[in-house]
């Protein structure tokens, strides 16, 4: 196909993604080193007979409307928003530092700190959900793929619904059973033997439910995805193993693993980048006292009265760098196999 | 078809059974539940007294004389308005999967037909972009779009949408269109035809079950959008999703949960109705990409 071609074919798509993702990320960055004017104060002295004098400070409209109008982007701040106390706290870390001797009180006060615990949160649950979605994928492939004929068809409807309903919904589904009102929660306030039992009391255990959430909501996906790489399992490799004497865990173990390990490696990929973006959960919990996220952090910031767009451009950018982190191994292979292809 | 020797001795064979039994419960039943307890009064629902209230009802009966009521749809749907949210979504829905369909089966051709390093670089930047989370972008439309004066319409949430649904629609089709031989639209060229013809001529009458399939993704995705909605829409243009949300605040303070329950049933319809369909292109959908990867 020749470039003038391919061009005209390209260009919608091309424009589109170039308007409303690449420049939307330019924006953020700009954003983030810029913070709004503050508004020109004036000082005015009214002196009023037999009363006396006063200094009343008004805003100064006129002028703050020009310094606007003159700088639009704001005032030039650097990476001042990047290090303030809401975000990387430069500052009162290295008072931590300082202050603490052991690495117990270090991280205690490190957790006051919003941005620490919206990373915290983040790095905890895409790190553990992601390996328990893989596993019990996994593990629901090689079960139904054993069933019989007609039931797999009516398993993989039901299962795929946990993926397909929309995150917030699905996550509001599971809030009310969990609530101490509903089904489960009433379950657990009995097992627990305490009637004042509540989920939504303690932080360890919403992290919890929120991770169970996680992996409820994406096990269909690594479900289905085993699930068709076991369809093209090579048959005669399982035989050989078995007359070789392979026990079953061994056939999986050194036949089935090793054959969808392609696919394991895609479903990873895939739920880190998902996980990484974790929202819809936590505002479906309400869970915000005890868990923050990346996202919500940037939602919070977002919403509200007062729209901290700065703050918000300043996360958005340190989360797409910590996407970039963990794309980068993927990103150096396709680079070599595509180096290697030439 | 499994020879003897495969067969599986019986306890595992129970504890396998045992297992995709209790994934089915755990798949499905909250689904039920929902469903089942959204046609109750709210302290059936959520009961404190016995659970079993739940299943048959007894507070809603003696409200209501029926152990089932309507009065959660009826609230959602008639004093909160919810159809006007439904309507919201539908039309959103509809131009998403249409233009982004549109742009993406052009952009997803170009790419599997052209032979150049670029392609190669384009593909690449998609993946980036796919995982670019949409809350971060959307902090960097705020400023411009009230600028602009274009913050809070459908129109502009549709086009954003579009826009971050294209490196998966572009990924998906590429793939595709890799698989439909470029010998026919090579001959079509031999006779004559320009690329743009052939591609009219001899691509679009072969293309539909990729279209279709990818089609159901791009729905799915602007159906399930909650980050862009929440954030670029006015409160009279909410979708379905953020006015759930929105719902959260409102309705708890004044005791109407129910409201909130029956307009998450409602929104879960539409995607039983789509699973039960379409299930065959949605696994086929999943699997393309891996299979690739």
């Amino acid at each position: 196909m020749r470039h003038k071609t391919f061009l005209w074919f390209f260009l919608p798509t091309g424009l589109a993604m170039l308007l409303f993702i690449a420049m939307p990320i330019v924006s953020i960055v700009t954003q983030s080193i810029f913070a709004p004017h503050p508004a020109v104060l004036l000082e005015v002295e009214s002196c009023t007979p037999l009363i006396g004098c006063t200094t009343e400070t008004t805003i100064d409209q006129e002028a703050t409307a020009a310094l606007r109008e003159a700088q639009p982007l704001g005032r030039f701040v650097g990476l001042g928003i990047y290090f303030d106390r809401g975000h990387l706290a430069i500052q009162e870390i290295s008072q931590m530092w300082a202050s603490n001797e052991t690495w117990d009180g270090f991280f205690s006060e490190l957790g006051n700190l919003p941005f620490y615990r919206a990373m915290a949160f983040t790095l905890t649950f895409t790190f553990i959900v992601t390996p328990l979605t893989i596993l019990l994928g996994l593990v629901i492939a090689l079960a139904v793929n054993s069933l019989h004929r007609h039931l797999k068809g009516l398993m993989i409807f039901f299962s795929l619904l946990p993926m397909i309903v929309t995150p917030l919904i699905g996550s509001l589904i599971l809030f009310w059973m969990i609530d101490s009102r509903g089904v489960i929660g009433n379950a657990l306030v009995y097992m627990a033997g305490d009637p004042n039992f509540s989920l939504k009391a303690s932080t360890g255990l919403m992290w919890v439910a929120l991770m169970v959430y996680g992996v409820w909501s994406s096990a269909p996906f690594a479900f289905v995805v085993f699930y068709a790489g076991l369809q093209t399992l090579p048959q005669d490799q399982i035989e050989a193993a078995q007359i070789d004497g392979a026990t079953r865990w061994q056939q999986v173990k050194f036949v089935v693993v090793p054959h969808l390990m392609p696919l394991v490696t895609f479903v990873a990929l895939i739920q880190l980048m998902d996980n990484f973006k974790v929202l819809e959960p936590i505002i479906g919990f309400s869970a915000g006292a005890h868990a923050q996220s990346l996202s919500t952090f940037i939602l919070n910031d977002m919403s509200g009265e007062t729209r901290q767009l700065s703050s918000a451009a300043a996360t958005s950018v340190m989360t797409i760098i910590g996407v970039a982190i963990l794309l980068s191994p993927v990103l150096v292979r396709t680079w070599r196999d595509f180096k290697g292809a030439r | 078809m499994a020879s003897r020797a495969q067969r599986m001795p019986k306890s595992l064979r129970i504890a396998s059974s045992l297992f995709v039994l209790l994934w089915f419960f755990l798949a499905a039943f909250p689904f039920f539940w929902t469903v089942w307890g959204s046609f109750k009064v709210e302290l059936d629902f959520f009961s404190i007294a016995d659970w079993t209230n739940a299943l048959t009802g007894a507070r809603t009966e003696a409200v209501y004389g029926s152990p089932f009521t309507t009065t959660g749809y009826e609230g959602a749907w008639i004093q909160e308005e919810f159809w006007r949210n439904v309507l919201n979504t539908g039309i959103v829905c509809f131009f998403v999967v249409t233009i982004s369909l549109t742009i993406g089966t052009l952009g997803g051709y170009a790419l599997s037909r052209s032979t150049y390093n670029y392609t190669f670089w384009l593909l690449i930047t998609a993946l980036i972009f796919r995982a670019m989370p949409p809350i971060a972008l959307v902090s960097g439309y705020l400023l411009p779009f009230f600028e602009w004066n274009i913050w809070g319409i459908l129109p502009t949430t549709i086009i954003v949408l579009v826009a971050i649904n294209q490196p998966f629609t572009l990924w998906m089709l590429h793939s595709f269109f890799k698989n439909i031989p470029s010998e026919l639209d090579e001959s079509a060229k031999v006779d004559g035809c320009n690329q743009f013809q052939a591609f009219r001529r001899v691509i679009i009458p072969v293309m539909w079950p990729g279209v279709i399939t990818t089609g159901l993704f791009s729905f799915l995705l602007a159906y399930n959008d909650f980050a862009v909605g929440a954030m670029l829409l006015s409160e009279s243009n909410r979708t379905m999703v953020p006015a759930i949300a929105a719902f959260l605040g409102t309705t708890q303070t004044e005791g109407n949960v129910m409201f909130a329950v029956a307009a998450v049933v409602s929104a879960t319809v539409p995607l039983f109705i789509l699973v039960m369909f379409f299930q065959r292109q949605i696994v086929g959908g999943l699997t393309a990409g891996a299979v690739k990867g």
